[in-house]
């Protein structure tokens, strides 16, 4: 039986590059994906402590639910970057100041 | 031996897991990050599979591997010249963020190691997809409807950026 530590190192370490990639990409697409990264780092977790800490599977709805979030925020995030593309001929998050005044 | 072989598998897992996410974060391909992408919601799967989690371990593939994944892939092919070396994604502060990122996981280490994690007492074994629907449908059922709205709502945002400024 592995235990909870080591799960939950693996995960920290997910997040990490994930983070890492968040830092220090310009890419938009491939500051999405680091974006999914955490989500799933996020999930290893919440799945972890309702093996380990509660044990029973009200940990894995909440996960349930964060993929259903995940997967809203990757249909609206590559939208955003479409009209991005559109407008600036490019997907650098640098180019995306449309908004500012 | 029987104790052996579940810690090869997890570590087996865990390698392919951070590997492929550090060529997801890492890579200079941007296709290549996308397929290492992968790998990495595989061996996530995988671990839910070894937490005992198989219906979250069949909604992962299903969702990240089959929907996820294939937009992201999408938005690869769509935003470049694919014949073009422009795939070449650019980095910067590259040193910040490595530094920023190993301060945060020696953090979450020590968290994780100081902590006096609680134990369960019972585990409940077996199929999970039964139990899980049943708290959705009446414990987390207002969470349940919540999360479909949001999806319409996504599904019709994302519609309506992607839309041409002429058919206004």
């Amino acid at each position: 039986m592995i235990p909870l530590e080591y799960y939950l190192v693996v995960a920290s370490a997910l997040f990490s590059l994930g983070l890492y990639g968040m830092l220090t990409r310009k890419n938009a697409v491939n500051v999405l994906m680091a974006i999914e990264l955490i989500f799933n780092s996020a999930n290893i977790n919440l799945v972890a402590f309702s093996r380990f800490v509660t044990g029973d599977t009200e940990g894995q709805v909440f996960a349930l639910l964060v993929i259903a979030i995940a997967a809203c925020e990757a249909a609206v995030a590559l939208a955003i970057v479409m009209s991005l593309y559109r407008i600036t001929k490019g997907v650098s998050l640098e180019d995306a100041s449309v908004l500012k005044g | 031996m029987e104790d052996l072989a579940p810690q090869i598998i997890f570590w087996v897992f865990a390698a392919l897991m951070l590997g492929s996410a550090l060529i997801v974060v890492a890579g200079k391909n941007l296709v290549r990050s996308a397929f290492a992408l992968l790998a990495t919601f595989f061996s996530v799967a995988a671990f839910y599979v070894m937490l005992g989690a198989d219906f979250l371990a069949g909604a992962q593939i299903l969702v990240y591997v089959g929907g996820i994944l294939t937009l992201i892939l999408f938005g690869v092919m769509l935003t470049n010249r694919i014949y073009s070396l422009e795939l070449n994604t650019p980095r910067f502060q590259v040193v910040p963020g490595a530094l920023v990122s190993t301060a945060i996981f020696m953090i979450l280490v020590t968290v994780v190691r100081v902590t006096p994690w609680k134990q369960a007492s019972i585990v409940e074994e077996g199929p999970t997809t039964a139990r899980i629907g049943r708290a959705l449908m009446n414990q987390y059922v207002l969470p349940f409807e919540v999360a479909s709205v949001l999806l319409l709502i996504a599904l019709l945002g994302a519609a309506m950026l992607v839309r041409r400024r002429t058919d206004l």
